[in-house]
This record gives structure tokens, C-alpha cells and sequence, in this order.
């Protein structure tokens, strides 16, 4: 979000101190488990990161801020990793989105078949 | 299936569900690219993970806050050189700053990211859920003494609250006060009173009746 | 490199808008504070942020602003203080 105003939010992610609605309000203190996938993303942007990938911290973040806000509010937080991770895999040339979709359209199909271990 | 396919990549021998959404989906793609490209290796991944889930708040923040409890020449260490101290505790600290800050009874400490995340999982594992939600991040650095007492942590008036916004690559691991009746408790005993939450500042170490 | 700023030093937290990627949330810019402790030096997240080394690095500082400074409705102590870290290139002389 491209502002000249030095005190508006810097991003969706700038959440210090922001007014929330009375809903809003309420921290959720439950003690979640995680998904598999989350396991995978979390795993997997360690392992990146352990090889030099992306090469700041900074990067990584970047790409989670550059969501649109309604994207980086409805979005979970490993969702948001996944995009960011997927972002700049593509900026490095790791990935590109070709072979992204088409791994995406297999690994929906290995579940439909019942492939999925 | 045959057992020695490795035509694609599993990961995990977890009964798991089918991913829901397009990130999710996105996520596993990207994880499985990688592999097929040779950037890293399943094995890789899966002794990553290991690792990270190794990494406990009992196992590791517990352990240094209770070596501080009882050995006051590594307490002086530990808030002088964080990063130092946990590594001579065999630890691996994992950031290159690591800043303990001690509770005392006229400062209680409390931290959070509200950029993020920015968490000490080198001591404390992944963050819990509510640390990265929308309304600790934003609550807890304008109003943190509601925040605390939601968490039944009420401050008294005469203890300052002090707030650490994590928005760089330090990170910080709250000293919680000793418990008081337990002087003549071992280390090890200790450990078992020094939780999570205490070392994030949201609670109070485990008072010993409530073991 | 040399730290501009020591600990105890008074320093504003700049009042800058910028559209790239930063580290200074909102709530904290043009907010005045006292140098808590001079930290490493860390790349500059503005330029590593887009595959740029990031060079040269930057102190960082942790700021300590008083509550009541930051929010005008505090309620909490008149002690209760917020500790941020801060890279140099962000700080002014107060």
C-alpha cells in the first residue's frame, strides 16, 4: 500500500496498536495442532533457508506484505508462507509457475484416485 | 502400491486430510517441485522437521531460565551475553542476538512481533497460534496490561510493564521470576515450574502448589 | 562499523513514509525514546528485501519510548515502557 502518509500501516502486516473491532478483540489462546501441510510448508522454508534461500529474511517477508490486505487477512498463516515461499522460489528461478500448476493439478488427482499416502 | 515407487515424493506417513485450498495445495506443489528439481531432499525435509519439532520449551527455554534460577554466575552470563550463554549450555541459540530480559518485582516483561512472528524458536519451538494472531499483535503493545490479565497475569500497579516489539533478528527470552517456597528445589525440579508462556511474558512461572 | 547513538541517547524514530519494504511499524514513527542498547549490525532489510545483499549493514538500537508518549488514552503505569529494536538509518538526534 504505497502511502505518503509516514503514519499509516507500512502493510497488511502492520498491526501494532491498530483498533480492532469489538469481534476482533478476543485472542483465541487454543492450542492448535498442525496439518500436514503446515508441517511441509514450515519444514521446507527451514530447509530453504539452511541453503541460502531467499537470501534475507527480508525477502521472505516482503513477499507475505506484498499480499493484498483482503488476501493477507483471509488467508492463514501458512498459507501466507506458502505464497510468499512460492514468490520468491519463482523469483530466483527455482520454480516456475508452469510447473507449480501442473504439480498442483497432479497432487489433486493423486488424491482423487486415492493415491495419497 | 509398489513399496520402492519414488516416482513421486511422500513425504510423511501421516493419514492426512486433502489439502482444502488453492495455498495449501500451492504449498505441497512447491515442496514437491523443489524435490523433483534436486534442491533438497525428502530426507532433508523430514530431518528438518524432526529437528524443529525436537525443539520444546521444556527441553530447552525451561532449562536455561532454571540454570539461571540456580546458578547466579551463569544468570549474570546469560543477561550479558544471551547468544553465549545458551551455546555454553550445549544449546544451539540460533540468532546472533539473543537478549534475556529478567522480571523483577518492579518490571515485568512481555514480548511480541507485531510485524510477524519474530519468535526464539532456537529455545521455544514454533510459535503458538494466538502469539501470531491479529489481536495479540495488535492489543498487547497499546493495552498490554488487559492483555496480560486476559491471560490471568494481573500486574500490580507498581511494576512496570515493559512490551518488546521482536522486529529485526534479535530475539528474546523472558527470565521469569522464581517461584517463591522453592529454595531448596534442584534445577531439574525447577525446570518443570518455567512454561511456555513465561518465557514469552504473558504468564508467571508455575507456582510449585499448582504442579 | 561505529555506532552513531549510545545507550542513554535521546532519539527520534523518523517520521518517514516509504513504499518498499521496512521494518518501522506505524505506531512508532516520529515517537521519541532513549537508546536502551546498541545491538549488532544487521543488513538493511529496504534492499535485502529484493535480493540485494543488503550492504552495508546498519546498527541496530533497541528504543525505549514511554507508553504514555505513544498512546494519549494509557491507563497503565507511568513507568510501563515499549522496547523496539530500530536500525540506525531510522533515528535522529532528539
Amino acid at each position: 500500500m504505497p502511502t505518503d502518509d509516514p503514519h499509516a500501516p507500512i502493510g497488511p502486516h502492520d498491526l501494532g496498536g491498530l483498533l480492532l473491532a469489538d469481534g476482533e478483540k478476543t485472542i483465541d489462546r487454543e492450542e492448535y495442532d498442525f496439518a500436514h501441510w503446515e508441517r511441509i510448508v514450515d519444514g521446507l522454508i527451514y530447509v530453504m533457508g539452511s541453503k541460502g534461500y531467499p537470501s534475507d529474511t527480508a525477502a521472505f517477508r516482503r513477499a507475505i506484505e506484498s499480499l493484498e490486505p483482503e488476501d493477507y487477512a483471509r488467508l492463514s498463516y501458512y498459507e501466507r508462507w506458502a505464497h510468499s515461499a512460492a514468490t520468491w522460489c519463482k523469483e530466483l528461478n527455482l520454480v516456475t509457475q508452469e510447473k507449480l500448476d501442473t504439480k498442483m493439478a497432479e497432487i489433486k488427482s493423486r488424491y482423487e484416485g486415492g493415491d495419497a499416502q | 502400491m509398489p513399496p520402492a515407487d519414488h516416482s513421486h515424493p511422500h513425504s510423511f506417513q501421516d493419514d492426512h486430510p486433502e489439502p482444502e485450498t488453492y495455498h495449501q495445495l500451492l504449498g505441497l506443489a512447491l515442496h514437491e517441485v523443489l524435490v523433483d528439481k534436486g534442491i533438497y531432499t525428502i530426507d532433508e525435509l523430514r530431518s528438518k522437521v524432526a529437528g524443529i519439532e525436537g525443539i520444546t520449551p521444556e527441553t530447552h527455554g525451561a532449562q536455561v531460565v532454571a540454570r539461571a534460577w540456580v546458578d547466579s554466575e551463569f544468570k549474570e552470563a546469560l543477561l550479558n551475553d544471551g547468544y553465549a550463554a545458551i551455546k555454553s549450555m550445549n544449546l544451539n541459540p540460533g540468532y546472533a542476538e539473543i537478549t534475556i530480559l529478567e522480571n523483577t518485582p518492579d518490571v515485568h516483561n512481555v514480548v511480541v512481533c507485531t510485524l510477524c512472528s519474530c519468535y526464539p524458536r532456537s529455545l521455544l519451538g514454533r510459535p503458538p497460534a494466538w502469539y501470531k494472531s491479529k489481536s495479540y499483535r495488535a492489543r498487547v503493545v497499546r493495552d498490554p496490561r488487559s492483555v496480560l490479565t486476559e491471560f490471568g497475569t494481573s500486574i500490580p500497579d507498581d511494576q512496570d510493564v515493559r512490551v518488546h516489539d521482536s522486529t529485526a533478528e534479535l530475539r528474546y527470552l523472558v527470565l521469569p521470576m522464581r517461584p517463591e517456597g522453592t529454595d531448596e528445589w534442584k534445577q531439574s525440579d525447577l525446570a518443570r515450574l518455567v512454561t511456555r508462556d513465561s518465557m514469552i511474558g504473558v504468564a508467571r512461572a508455575t507456582a510449585p502448589d499448582a504442579l | 562499523m561505529s555506532a552513531r547513538f549510545q545507550t542513554g541517547d535521546r532519539v527520534t524514530i523518523a517520521a518517514r513514509a516509504a513504499e518498499r519494504h521496512h521494518r518501522v511499524p506505524a505506531y512508532v514513527k516520529g515517537h521519541t525514546g532513549v537508546i536502551e542498547r546498541v545491538c549488532l549490525a544487521q543488513v538493511q532489510p529496504e534492499r535485502a528485501a529484493y535480493h540485494d545483499p543488503g550492504e552495508p549493514r546498519q546498527t541496530v538500537y533497541r528504543v525505549r519510548v514511554d507508553q504514555r508518549d505513544l498512546w494519549s488514552d494509557y491507563a497503565g503505569a507511568l513507568g510501563d515502557v515499549l522496547e523496539i529494536e530500530i536500525f540506525e538509518h531510522w533515528l535522529e538526534t532528539a
